[in-house]
């Protein structure tokens, strides 16, 4: 297994809405292969930082990215690069279930449509499927609509409409905050199998959560001016057990009680 | 919980509690006053509807005791006014669809494309402006429509068509069409606006651009409030009046050929309505088979959106 090798990385990366700065010098590098887990008190930049990973923030108007994201080593902020590609290789997860109201099938093929790729359109919608553990439960619906899956159902769903199109990286924000914990151990054990493949940032408020399933955690905090920055980042073991910044500690400590 | 919340066991008994009581027994008789004044002006408006129908029915029905009505429904000609009377409706049904029809040709795609627009593409701040003045158009008399029909679009396309006659189809329907364009951009736009973020989001996540977004995410899960803003902007047209008497002619004819002049279930109505045929003779019934008949069309053209809007309801 290939390890330790950049999937995505940080540069000095700076977001603003508008004059507002939301991100402030982040840079951290996201090794393929991995779970990073980001971690940190709401408001501080969890989300924004990760779309700025997949230049989702593009579609907010008003908001400007600086810095650099290299993606196997090509900044995907670089003049020239069409936004949508980058989106198709680096693929989101969010933290409601937001499948269309379609039909399962449509939802999972819907990406493949956009981008062009109809050959074997069933083969990789059941492909898929099975790779988000989700076929047995869909086979003999899958022209039902997807809206009629249970809220488990329909998040394993839109991870299976992401891996669809065969992403590099996997962005997850939050998405297991709208799930019971039976749902919610599903899509961790899903997210370890698929971490055999690709590099998964996940954002996550749950201690727990990125103690069980991540590799690397990184913990972010807002400075004086409400700016998001990067505390630490290293091995989970490491920011779980022995963090080196007494704020990532406080931070941790505080919150398992 | 301090102030404002008027809880009756915070009161000393006594003098302030009974004031609070004929307080609230005032209130309450507002409320019963207001009740039955507002259900009154709803009253109003139903009994005109119904008024409306009997008075259309039971002329309709004196009508049809003279003229069968297989020949209305099924004779090509209508000269009501003429000899050899004939009373076949299907002309004046065929220039209202015509009409109708090149309006809607050309409301559907620019409307949806300004909904699109405004919707998926402009800036919040061009938004602001844009959809304001595109709903002005609604608000132009339709009369004055008539005349830039008439004496303005005619000239122009008789140089295109030169074999087009003055009062014409194809005129009146264009002129319509664009006074419908805010019906159908406005109400799509609407519901296109209240399709959530996150199920643009998801697409664009996917790959998706601008466009692919708006025609196959958006639109489809809008789908219920376009079809019903179309359905509206047809039956608009179809009772449009003043445009198409001004400018589409006064000639009952069964043609598909826009440049030809014709006349409009409507522009018939007017055309009896104003003129010096007497009361109670079978040319003026007509006027009430005719307004029957154009009831039930649009009739049925919104009872047809509202099981749609109901079928399609939307499930984001
Ligand atoms: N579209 C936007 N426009 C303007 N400001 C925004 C926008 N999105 C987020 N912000 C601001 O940026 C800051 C970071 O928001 P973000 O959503 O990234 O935080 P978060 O860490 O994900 O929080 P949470 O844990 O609550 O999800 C917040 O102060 C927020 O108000
Ligand atoms: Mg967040």
């Amino acid at each position: 297994m290939e390890s330790n090798i950049a999937s995505l990385e940080a540069r000095r990366l700076e977001l603003w809405y508008g004059r507002f700065q939301a991100l402030r010098d982040i840079s951290m590098v996201i090794p393929r292969n991995r779970i990073t887990a980001i971690i940190g008190p709401s408001g501080c930049g969890k989300s924004s930082l990760l779309r700025c990973f997949n230049r989702m923030n593009d579609l907010i108007p008003g908001a400007i990215v600086k810095g650099e994201v290299l993606f196997n080593g090509r900044n995907i902020y670089a003049a020239g690069v069409d936004p949508t590609e980058v989106r198709y290789r680096i693929g989101m997860v969010f933290q409601k279930p937001n499948p269309f109201p379609k039909s399962i099938f449509e939802n999972v093929a819907f990406g493949l449509k956009v981008n062009g790729i109809t050959d074997n359109l069933e083969e990789a919608v059941e492909q898929a499927l099975h790779r988000a553990a989700l076929w047995d439960e869909v086979k003999d619906r899958l022209l039902k609509s997807a809206m009629e899956l249970s809220g488990g159902q329909q998040q394993r769903l839109c991870i299976a409409r992401a891996l669809a199109l065969k992403p590099e990286v996997i962005l997850m924000d939050e998405p297991c905050s709208a799930l019971d914990p039976v749902a919610t151990l599903k899509v961790e054990d899903l997210m370890r199998n698929l971490a055999e493949e690709y590099a998964i940032i996940i954002v996550t408020h749950n201690m727990q959560q990125a103690a069980r399933v991540s590799d690397m955690a990184a913990f972010m905090m807002m400075q004086e001016d409400r700016a998001g920055a990067l505390v630490e980042y290293g091995p989970t073991s490491q920011l779980f057990t022995n963090p080196k910044d007494k704020r990532t500690e406080d931070y941790i400590t505080g919150r398992f009680g | 919980m301090l102030s404002g919340q008027l809880n009756p066991q915070e009161f000393p008994v006594g003098e302030s509690f009974s004031s609070l009581r004929r307080i609230r027994q005032w209130s309450r008789l507002r409320e019963a006053v207001i009740n039955r004044l507002l259900f009154a002006c709803a009253l109003v408006s139903i009994f005109t509807t119904i008024g409306i129908v009997v008075m259309l029915v039971a002329q309709t029905v004196g009508f049809f005791s003279k003229v069968s009505p297989l020949e209305f429904f099924t004779g090509t000609k209508w000269t009501p006014l003429f000899q050899p009377q004939h009373f076949g409706v299907l002309p004046l049904v065929g220039g209202t669809l015509l009409t109708a029809g090149i309006a809607i040709l050309i409301a559907l795609p620019i409307g949806l494309a300004s909904a699109v627009y405004l919707s998926e593409y402009a800036r919040d701040k061009v938004r602001r402006v844009v959809k304001p003045s595109l709903e002005i158009l609604a608000g132009i008399p339709t009369v004055v429509y008539g005349y830039f029909a008439l004496t303005f679009v005619t000239p122009v396309l008789r140089n295109v068509f030169p074999n087009m006659i003055v009062f014409n189809a194809l005129s009146a329907g264009l002129v319509m069409g664009v006074m419908i364009i805010p019906m159908v951009s406005s109400l799509s736009e609407d519901a296109m606006v209240a399709v959530p973020r996150s199920l643009r989001d998801a697409a664009y996540g996917l790959g998706a651009t601008r466009l692919e977004v708006a025609t196959r995410v958006v639109m489809p899960a809008a789908v219920s409030g376009i079809v019903a803003a179309c359905i509206l902007a047809l039956s608009r047209a179809v009772g449009e009046t003043m445009i198409v008497a001004i400018a589409a002619g006064s000639t009952p004819k069964l043609t598909l050929n826009p440049l030809e002049s014709i006349q409009t279930m409507t522009a018939y109505i007017v055309q009896i309505s104003l003129g010096e045929t007497p009361h109670g003779t079978v040319e003026y019934y007509t006027i009430f088979a005719v307004g029957l008949l154009l009831f039930i069309m649009t009739l049925l053209m919104n009872l047809f959106s509202q099981w749609f809007v109901r079928r399609y309801r939307e499930k984001y």
